[in-house]
């Protein structure tokens, strides 16, 4: 072996790795950038009037898109809070108290996975559909008819929650398995902190990666959700987007490199903002 | 990085420095059964005002479960936790002003050394400016003054030992809990900050709980040694009666090192044991046929050159002054005798020797199986 590489002229062992690498990166660049320069040149190239960017300037003023988006981040931030506020003390007290019924909830949580939301949504509609004329003076009836409100749809924010489990239960793992909780909270218990306040001191700050992956997930979830809100009937974002594609297309892809743009953005954000809690989580130096 | 060393004298009259008055603990009747393992079975222990003692055994043996459970993070079946007097069983953790450190590293990652030691003090809401002072008190008594900036991550592991020592006593506790706190550390590192928690124990006076399975640490440091066995005490005592008065045969062997030669119980008090007899120390177990095991410690064991010795030299293992020699006897036995290395020159491996005891009581113990 040691002849062959004597043999072989000096530095083409290292060269055909880097060609090679060169080459799949050029692809993979390719897959991704065509489609994308394709849609930009889609919004700015007007037939006869050359380049423009109308298209974009449009966006602003259309009917409907300021009221989605602001819909769409209402119910981004209404999810992200009620899926953390039910996961992250789940999880830590999975971690601390019951670690054999980690695999039940491992399930349960990717359950949403397995069903399509076709289901999902056919089985909330038949829910709330579902309400015999006795019931009608009830508070029951009236909180299926308040959660539908179209101002803000709480029954988007409840699908939601349950469609974002399993990235937020993975992120929040993920977050944990990298921390000693049960050390943490034991050593701040010990400093006359009661166990709440151990869990807000001593735990959440050094999960807040995860939280933060936890969070960017749910809201590129709740983002780009189409079928939930179309079939119940809401006008967010993703269904706004839809709907103007068929009368102005151009709008329509202008609409979804700025989104994709907005999406890339808050992801170098959450990368440099989570920058901090990867050096904390440096090797420890040597004695 | 090497561990500066910590030696801030008391100054007496101001802060942590001031000689506290330690708190006498009982644990009374303790028991804890994790399904079918007995942890603790009937553990009666005081732990005198101001002296640091050491829990030592075996892994299993039931010394973490009660140190925790005067922690307050475990709860016993049955039996009292007592502190000065007071019931302390039903207390939650954090009202029972107690500081621990732990075996793992448990600083707070997302703060600093300053804030970490601070963390109690700003939990009882005490204002920025005093506790910041507090904890560079506290931080100047560990030998780390310079250290507050630093986050965990940027210390070595014996530094983030003494920070997490400064935050246990940060909020002056009644007494001070280590589990196993030197475990971790490389045998330099532990070696002095060995004596270090010890000197400060002894300054500020306070109580202290210790719990390690090395015999060496737990002799070196502790006013006195809890032996436990299988959840229950063995025998709680000086290190140096430990050492020379082992209560049973199990802390003998436990507690330095022993070896086990075949002996016969002639009468009550006599035994007789390589080819001579030896007075029995205590009482000669009453087992059939008066075959026992007499345990002798590797000082008292002498070796001579003796061509028409039938023992053997298997071994011999350096120890600077001395040299442990280690030789089988005629069935078999392994017997440890600790020589003057200039005489354990003489004796290389395969060597014909003869052994002999002092003429001195022995302990005995029934054969081992």
């Amino acid at each position: 072996m040691a002849r062959l590489t004597t043999l072989l002229p000096r530095g083409v062992s290292a060269r055909r790795p880097r060609l090679w690498r060169g080459a799949v990166l050029a692809c993979a660049a390719a897959y991704f950038l065509v489609p994308l320069a394709a849609s930009v040149v889609f919004t700015v190239d007007v037939p006869g009037k050359g380049l423009s960017l109308d298209a974009y300037g449009q966006i602003f003023r259309a009917d409907g898109f300021t009221s989605s988006l602001l819909l769409s981040l209402e119910l981004a931030l209404a999810t992200i809070a009620v899926v953390l506020l039910l996961m992250v003390p789940a999880v830590v007290a999975l971690r601390l108290g019951a670690p054999r019924l980690r695999p039940v909830v491992d399930i349960v949580c990717s359950l949403p996975l397995v069903v399509p939301p076709i289901a999902l949504v056919a089985g909330i509609g038949t829910v709330l559909r579902w309400g015999p004329e006795h019931l009608a003076a009830t508070p029951f009836f009236q909180t299926l008819v308040a959660i539908q409100n179209p101002a803000f749809p709480v029954v988007l924010v409840l699908a939601y929650t349950v469609m974002a489990l399993p990235f937020v239960y993975r992120a929040l793992d993920a977050g944990l398995r990298a921390v000693d909780v049960r050390t943490l909270t034991e050593a701040a218990r010990s400093c006359g902190t009661s166990w709440p306040r151990a869990l807000v001191h001593a735990v959440l700050p050094n999960l807040r990666g995860a939280l933060l992956n936890a969070s960017f997930l749910t809201l590129a979830l709740v983002l780009g959700e189409f079928t939930v809100a179309q079939l119940l009937g809401f006008q967010p974002f993703a269904v706004w987007v839809v709907n103007v594609s068929g009368s102005q297309a151009q709008l329509s892809v202008a609409v979804s490199v700025l989104s994709l743009l907005i999406t890339w953005a808050l992801l170098l954000a959450l990368t440099s903002f989570g920058g901090g809690t990867s050096r904390r989580a440096a090797p420890r130096r040597k004695e | 990085m090497t561990d500066t060393t910590l030696a801030v004298p008391l100054a007496g009259g101001d802060g942590h420095r001031t000689r506290a008055a330690g708190a006498t603990v009982e644990f009374r009747a303790l028991r804890r059964a994790f399904g079918a393992t007995v942890a603790l079975d009937g553990l009666d222990l005081t732990v005198r005002p101001g002296e640091l003692l050491a829990l030592l055994g075996p892994s299993g043996c039931g010394k973490t479960t009660a140190l925790r459970m005067l922690a307050g993070f475990e709860h016993p079946d049955s039996g009292l936790v007592l502190v000065d007097g007071e019931d302390v069983t039903g207390v939650p953790a954090h009202r029972r002003d107690t500081g621990m450190v732990f075996q793992s590293y448990s600083l707070f990652p997302h703060l600093n050394a300053l804030d970490n030691v601070a963390f109690g003090l700003r939990m009882r809401k005490v204002g920025a400016a005093e506790r910041r002072a507090r904890a560079a008190e506290l931080l100047e008594l560990v030998g780390l003054p310079d250290h507050g900036s630093r986050y965990p991550h940027q210390l070595s592991g014996g530094q983030q030992q003494r920070i997490a020592l400064a935050r246990a006593l940060a909020l002056r506790p009644r007494v001070l809990l280590l589990d196993e706190p030197l475990s971790a550390l490389d045998a330099k590192v532990r070696l002095t900050l060995r004596e270090e928690i010890r000197r400060l124990q002894q300054e500020l006076g306070i109580t202290t709980l210790f719990v390690t399975h090395d015999q060496e640490e737990a002799l070196s440091m502790a006013d006195r040694v809890a032996v436990m066995r299988g959840g229950r005490l063995e025998q709680c005592a000086t290190p140096a009666e430990l050492y020379a008065r082992p209560a049973t045969a199990f802390v003998a062997e436990f507690v330095g090192t022993m070896s086990r030669i075949p002996g016969r119980v002639v009468d009550g008090g006599t035994v007789e044991v390589l080819g001579r007899r030896l007075p029995v120390d205590g009482e000669a177990p009453a087992v059939a046929g008066g075959e026992v095991d007499v345990l002798v410690r590797p000082e008292a064991v002498r070796l001579s050159h003796d061509p028409a010795g039938r023992a053997r030299v298997v071994a011999t293992a350096f120890l600077g002054a001395v040299t442990r020699v280690t030789v089988t006897l005629p069935g078999g036995t392994p017997v440890k005798a600790d020589l003057p290395t200039e005489s354990a020159a003489a004796l290389p491996p395969g060597s014909a020797v003869a052994v002999d005891l002092p003429d001195r009581p022995v302990l005995v113990a029934p054969r081992a199986a």
